[in-house]
């Protein structure tokens, strides 16, 4: 076997504390090794071109690089490998950078360990076999989980590039945070007027099959071939039935029912349509308010409904669909304000979050649009809004920037003014952030032509004084205290990872971040794919994100499914596991810690052995590393390959 | 009852003879044993820990070694100031390094963990305000509105005191409550007095602690209640200097709690020792029977000193 080695300089990165010419020279004397040298930059195209021509010239078998982390560029050399004729299985990746230079500043030191980690791949490399991907059916339709406006983005675009789309939605209709807000920055339009229109494409594209009041219960499969299993909750109504005429909701007498569409800003009725632009427009029954669920009384509901949808029987469902690509949508959750006791946040009736100001401002809101105070109904004419509650703020373990916040806070200000326009708006802020297009402008039209009083520090407190609320804070540029007497406060309540993301993440087997948003594979070259083959993420469950940034991922992830789908057949990863049948004693320990399910029993002659379903098997190992008879193992990653890594690292 | 090692802290001494007086006697009246900590010494006040942590908390862990001969269950102290220092130097200590080198200043080295609590915690937790209120079953105390005031540290930071709300407490209120009183919803339960500012910067302390007698006039409180000899005296010695920096007239009284709790209890005149306020207790009184005769409700009797 002719093996060639090329030590990256990665510019400075390793050359400043690695003498990659000695690592070459050093390499040459490992065996099989016909060829080395060093390159400034491997991945470059003169890099590549290097390694292709030393292939021809030299009459290589297999190449090691040893640069940086393989998860960035392994795949990049395996197809320069390709292009000169080799199998791209016959290359191996020693990461000197991560793992050498960045960490270490002796030379010396930094040198020998480059040429061990070096000595590895070669040993591994001398044990490589070409290895061949073997195709498989793809499943044309895509998963699309959380109905807010990426969500929504997101199915319309691949319902539009033709391809079937399921929506799965927690609550019983679809438009998340966005369908609550009343304008919208930095142009002031009409929330429900832009987001409307998608609501209803949604519901009437042939494509697309929208299971509202659903979770995502298991998901079995891989790319191209996923299985979901969906629980949809009870809504007590049968939808099938269901006109959404509302009849049932004028007539409902338990009418201090907790109105979650409007934030808890007053109360609704037991039974319930959100609001009139509702996807799909169904009525639910909320079970713990319900009189005739809980007391076994009333069922007024039921005898006025016009089609009979009533079904106080009603259970939940257990349903399955099959799809090929998944995008995870679900969006954010609000901060709890009530964690900061100083503000009297909870307790205090007109202290309350910036979401549910929007549905005071909104004109279809629990108020028609006149802003009222929750405690008294009473015009406010001092509105004190706080920003980042819950944002940037180590005590209460958010150190993040929520990023939306600033540019709403300046919006409300804006709209506060134009409701009441004897009102003076007061926002205490740590600094402003408006970054984007024709923000920075958003937030100086605030301050300037609306004469909203910006404050810049934090709030220390907030207490009742008769029918007003001081809010105490510091002026950071005057230096001094500063006491605002308050009609309402309004705290811009940072974003959150929404409530369960972590568990559905597990579901669909990819990372989260501490906080519970989802982890994308690269954060600035893969923002919407994750690091399992086939799931997608758009929006603010990804991170806090305004309604631009998420509609721009929801077409993102859109886009990355339709180039999936546009191939009929995929190319699984040969490096999967394989039964050696002569060695295979038939025990099933292999079956039984597989999380894929993808080892099946068979007969062989009378005897049980194990089977590898090629498709199934993704890699894990875990298989290997149970079998007691060494029977299973890993393509590319065999117990002899990894057992001479180690042979090298001991020899060195 | 078990024993409680008692560590009164120098205002007990002098400034705040009466909230020490009163706690004792309360103390006993409940069933609560308390034992004085031989030789006790200063906990380090508030200098100590601005200037060199070891040594502030050498300060306090010498006083909870002196209590580990007395078999208690728990150190306890009247003063949130004392209580700061001796719970942030327990706190401090969980750390081995920090524990030995406070051990290696001390004579006698700290060998228990000893829990610190304050007389108002185990009043609240050991005693309860439910049996608090089984013995007075006459409400001697209806008719007195109260704003409970706790001051910055008794609750703060939470992570090192472990008690009660940190914004919001209601120790006091639910003791208060117990003995029949009411009590007014009073925002400004942890704000700054001005604390030792009063000897410095006077005109501070006269403005912190008159918004505080301020707000608890303006809910229409008879009296403040406190559990701080150091808030106790701002709000009461300096209700003059409040006045003139806010303008306003003030006539509060302000008790220690253990005094209210003594007065309901009906306990002897000279251990409550209401003749060392500044402001009249009487006016609280006064009220609060005006406020009995309003609402067709008998008095009960008290001492003379209450009369
Ligand atoms: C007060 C306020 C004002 C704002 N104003 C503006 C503005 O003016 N302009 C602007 O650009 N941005 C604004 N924003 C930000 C805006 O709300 C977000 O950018 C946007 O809602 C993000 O959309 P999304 O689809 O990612 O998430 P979401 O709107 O949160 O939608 C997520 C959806 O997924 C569903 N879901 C969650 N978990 C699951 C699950 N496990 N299974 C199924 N479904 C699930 C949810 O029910 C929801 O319908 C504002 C935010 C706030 C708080
Ligand atoms: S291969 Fe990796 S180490 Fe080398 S230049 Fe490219 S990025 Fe840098």
């Amino acid at each position: 076997m002719k093996i060639g080695v090329f030590i990256c300089h990665c510019g400075s990165n390793i050359a400043g504390t690695v003498d990659t010419a000695q690592v070459a020279r050093t390499a040459l004397e490992f065996p099989d090794v016909a060829f080395a040298t060093d390159t400034m930059y491997a991945c470059s195209e003169p890099g590549q071109e290097a390694i292709v021509q030393a292939i021809k010239d030299h009459g290589l078998d297999g190449v090691v690089v040893s640069s940086c982390t393989p998860l960035m560029h392994e795949p990049t050399f395996r197809r320069t490998v390709e292009r000169a004729g080799l199998n791209r299985f016959m290359f191996e990746m020693a990461n000197i950078r991560e793992h050498v230079s960045w960490i270490g500043k002796d030379t010396e030191a930094n040198t020998r360990k480059a040429a061990e980690l070096t000595r590895m791949a070669v040993e591994k490399l001398r044990r490589n076999m070409p290895l061949f991907a073997k195709q498989f059916e793809v499943n044309k339709r895509v998963l699309v989980v959380g109905g807010g406006v990426a969500g929504i983005q997101a199915a319309l675009d691949c319902a539009d590039g033709g391809r079937e789309v399921v929506l799965v939605e927690r609550e019983s209709t679809i438009g998340g945070k966005m369908a609550k807000l009343d304008k919208t920055f930095p142009t002031v339009d009409c929330s429900s007027c832009v987001l409307g229109p998608k609501m209803v494409d949604v519901a009437q594209h042939p494509k697309i099959t929208v299971h509202a009041l659903s979770e995502i219960e298991d998901v079995k499969g891989f790319v191209g071939n996923f299985e979901i299993a969906i629980r949809r909750k009870a809504a007590y109504v049968d939808w099938a039935k269901c006109t959404g005429c509302g009849l049932c909701m004028e007539k409902c007498p338990s009418r201090k029912s907790l109105d979650r569409f409007n934030e808890g800003v007053g109360t609704t009725t037991a039974i319930n349509i959100p609001f009139p632009q509702a996807i799909p427009k169904k009525a639910v029954i909320d079970p713990a308010f319900c009189l005739k669920l809980t007391k076994d009384k009333c069922g007024v509901c039921a005898k006025i409904c016009p089609t009979q949808a009533i079904d106080f029987k009603q259970q939940e469902a257990l349903f399955t669909e099959q799809v090929g690509a998944v995008i995870a949508a679900t969006g954010y959750d609000l901060f709890d304000i009530s964690k900061y006791g100083e503000y009297g946040a909870g307790k205090l009736p007109d202290v309350i979050t910036g979401l549910q100001y929007e549905r005071l401002l909104s004109a279809s809101g629990p108020t028609g649009g006149h802003v009222q105070r929750p405690s008294d109904g009473r015009e406010p004419k001092t509105v004190v809004f706080v920003q980042c509650v819950g944002s940037r703020d180590k005590s209460v373990d958010r150190p993040y920037c929520s990023g939306f916040c600033c540019m709403y806070t300046a919006k409300q200000v804006i709209l506060t003014r134009d409701h009441i326009p004897d009102s003076t708006s007061y926002v205490f802020y740590m600094d402003i952030r408006a970054p984007g297009k024709m923000y920075d402008e958003f937030t100086r039209r605030a301050m300037e032509e609306y004469g909203a009083r910006y404050v810049r520090g934090r709030v220390a407190m907030i207490y009742p004084k008769g029918d007003k609320y001081v809010v105490r804070g510091a002026d950071t540029l005057m230096g001094t205290q500063v006491e605002v007497e308050a009609d309402l406060v309004v705290l811009a309540a940072g974003a959150e990872a929404s409530q369960g993301a972590g568990k559905l993440a597990e579901k669909l087997r990819i990372s989260y971040d501490k906080y519970g948003f989802f982890l994308e594979s690269h954060p600035k070259l893969r923002p919407v794919e994750t690091n399992t083959a086939g799931v997608y993420l758009a929006g603010s469950c990804q991170g806090p994100k305004d309604i631009p940034a998420s509609v721009a991922q929801g077409s993102a992830a859109a886009a990355k499914v339709l180039a999936l789908f546009s191939k009929d057949k995929l190319e699984n990863d040969p490096m999967i596991a394989a039964v050696d049948i002569r060695r295979c004693v038939g025990c099933g320990k292999c079956i039984q810690v597989c999380p894929f399910k993808a080892i099946k029993e068979v007969d062989f002659r009378g005897e049980p052995k194990a089977e590898v379903i090629e498709t199934v098997c993704q890699g894990c190992g875990l298989c290997t590393a149970t079998c007691p008879q060494g029977a299973i193992q890993l393509a590319h990653f065999t117990d002899n390959q990894i057992l001479a890594e180690v042979n090298a690292l001991c020899l060195a | 009852m078990s024993t409680y090692a008692y560590y009164p802290g120098c205002s007990g001494l002098g400034t705040s003879r009466e909230y020490d007086t009163s706690t004792r006697a309360v103390c006993r009246a409940l069933g609560l044993t308390l034992a004085d900590i031989p030789d006790w010494s200063c906990c380090g006040s508030t200098p100590a820990h601005t200037v060199d942590h070891t040594l502030s908390s050498a300060l306090a862990a010498r006083n909870l070694a002196q209590a580990e001969d007395l078999d208690a269950s728990a150190l306890i102290t009247p003063c949130p100031s004392c209580l700061t220092n001796l719970k942030m130097a327990v706190h401090r200590m969980r750390d081995r390094d920090f524990r030995d080198r406070v051990n290696k200043l001390l004579d006698r080295p700290v060998r228990r963990d000893l829990p610190v609590k304050s007389v108002l915690q185990v009043l609240v937790e050991d005693v309860g305000p439910e049996e608090l209120a089984s013995r007075l079953p006459d409400k001697p105390l209806a008719g007195l509105k109260l704003a409970p005031y706790y001051g910055c540290i008794m609750n703060r930071p939470p992570e090192v005191m472990q008690f009660d709300d940190p914004e919001h407490p209601t120790a006091m209120d639910r003791l208060m409550l117990a003995l029949g009183a009411d009590v007014v919803p009073f925002p400004l339960k942890v704000e700054c007095c001005g604390a030792s500012f009063g000897v410095p910067r006077k005109d501070i302390t006269a403005r912190l602690s008159g918004k505080l007698l301020e707000t608890a006039m303006d809910l229409g409180a008879h009296a403040m209640v406190t559990a701080c000899p150091l808030c106790q005296m701002n709000l009461d010695l300096r209700q003059d200097q409040a006045a003139s920096a806010l303008g306003r007239k003030f006539q509060m009284p302000v008790f220690y709690y253990t005094q209210l709790m003594a007065v309901a209890l009906r306990l002897p005149q000279n251990v409550i020792g209401l003749n060392k306020l500044c402001v009249s207790p009487h006016i609280a009184f006064a009220a609060m029977r005006k406020a009995r005769a309003e609402a067709g409700r008998r008095d009960p009797s008290f001492s003379e000193e209450v009369a």
